[in-house]
């Protein structure tokens, strides 16, 4: 009994390099977290529609195909017209040249390249630590 | 309106709150509990079941889809192992059933084990309940990657269906003294496989040497990726769920409350005897303040769960 926090984890569009959502599912794991891992290729539908299901706390995406300004932009319009208020990480090949215009976005955190594993586990428990508040 | 009214309702957002709130144990669970009562015993509830890999969740995407062409809505509960070191998890069933991630008529809800045996997770039974009450006609319900022991689904399905694999050998061998005794309907997937006819005709010899009612249980062969032998995978357990009496929650409830009693007896007798090392050095720390409450119930659980020989009846 008691709370678990619960992670989406997707890819979105047509971006199948997966190898770096899979470290971070295990990483993830391995700090006590329940990840739902959502696979390749989804819509920002789907992915809104399976944290709506899976009552998460927060959601992530990964992107190694430079489409990551297109499809966050299509996520947050999903959230919001789902109403959905839910913090949206990002990471993976990302520059951090767009870093203000993710942020302007609503996406609550960016884990660019080169992030170390201990740095993203306090970030990503920082997040949820506000979320918890907020709920 | 309350999260209990929105939930018969049908309301997606509040089953999945509801489903979560019953997960974490909170106080509001007990109320949404209580409330659903009346409405439970609708769903015909369906469980698959098998050994990793063999490919349940994929066939369970077929079976959805076959489901939702017949205009029957459907709410899925996936259960995947928790880490025993860390509690964390990696959910992975969804994957395999994408298909329906933007369909109305399909609410699929992953459940991490949380050091649960048996194959599903503690709160699963409750989950079905939810899920019913939501007004689902059907109501899948997946184990973890299951073998031997894990035949607890039986029990809260109306029908279950073990899911094998071709050509896992000594594999098959294992799981034909436990989750085959259960089964309402076999198929062998992977049906494109060269080695499924051996499995099968493996399958069917052991089923029929058995005593009479095993040689009922239908043997499929199915090709999940392809959705070969779905067809006649939905009609046989349409015909099992024919068989079937109306859901006997009533029945399933005093099972529930059977077991919540003799567990509790089982451990309130192992504390009280104060005979169990392990359990007294849990009250010394206790005491001394050197764990938490939470810590001490993980402890104790953890030790009343050890076999212990048998003690002599009277």
């Amino acid at each position: 009994m008691g709370k678990h926090h619960r992670i989406l984890l997707a890819k979105m569009g047509l971006d199948c390099h997966d190898t770096g959502i899979v470290i971070i599912a295990q990483l993830l794991r391995d700090h006590g977290y329940e990840v739902i891992y959502l696979g390749l290729h989804n819509s920002a539908e789907a992915v809104v529609r399976a944290a709506l299901q899976e009552n998460v706390d927060a959601v992530g995406i990964s992107f190694l195909s430079g489409q990551h300004m297109t499809q966050m932009r299509l996520l947050m319009e999903a959230l919001s017209r789902h109403q959905l208020d839910l913090p949206v990480l990002c990471g993976g090949v990302v520059p951090r040249d767009d870093a203000d215009a993710l942020a302007k976005l609503g996406v609550a955190e960016v884990f660019f390249p080169g992030t170390l594993g201990p740095d993203l586990i306090e970030r990503v428990g920082r997040v949820l630590e506000r979320q918890d508040h907020a709920a | 309106m309350t999260l209990l009214a929105e939930l018969l309702d049908g309301d997606r957002r509040a089953l999945a709150r509801a489903i979560s709130a019953v997960e974490d144990g909170t106080e509001q669970a007990s109320v949404i509990l209580a409330g659903i009562h009346h409405r439970v015993g609708r769903a015909a509830v369906v469980g698959f079941t098998g050994p990793p890999g063999a490919g349940k969740s994929t066939l369970i995407g077929g079976y959805v889809s076959a489901l939702r062409q017949s205009g029957r809505t459907v709410a899925v509960i996936a259960v995947d192992p928790s880490s025993p070191l860390t509690g964390g998890a990696i959910l992975g069933d969804r994957v395999r059933m994408l298909a329906h991630a933007e369909d109305d008529g399909v609410f699929i809800r992953s459940l991490a084990a949380r050091g649960h045996l048996g194959g599903l997770s503690a709160t699963a039974p409750l989950v079905i309940d939810l899920m019913d009450a939501a007004g689902f006609d059907v109501v899948i319900i997946e184990t973890v990657g299951a073998g031997q022991s894990e035949v607890e689904i039986a029990e809260l399905a109306a029908v279950t269906v073990v899911v094998c694999a071709p050509g896992l050998g000594d594999d098959v061998q294992a799981i034909k003294a436990g989750i085959l005794e259960i089964a309402d309907v076999l198929v062998v997937n992977k049906g494109d496989s060269p080695e499924a006819a051996v499995t099968r005709a493996q399958l069917f010899a052991s089923q029929h040497l058995r005593s009479g009612e095993h040689r009922a249980v239908p043997i499929l062969t199915a090709t999940a990726t392809t959705g070969q032998g779905i067809a006649e995978l939905v009609a046989a357990i349409d015909a099992k769920l024919g068989e079937q009496p109306p859901r006997k929650t009533d029945s399933a409830q005093r099972i529930r409350r059977m077991l919540a009693a003799q567990a509790a007896r089982l451990v309130r007798d192992s504390v009280l005897a104060g005979t169990d090392p392990t359990i007294e050095a849990i009250c010394q720390d206790l005491q001394n303040g050197r764990l938490a409450i939470a810590q001490a119930l993980a402890r104790l659980f953890a030790a009343c769960a050890q076999p212990k020989p048998p003690e002599k009846t009277d």
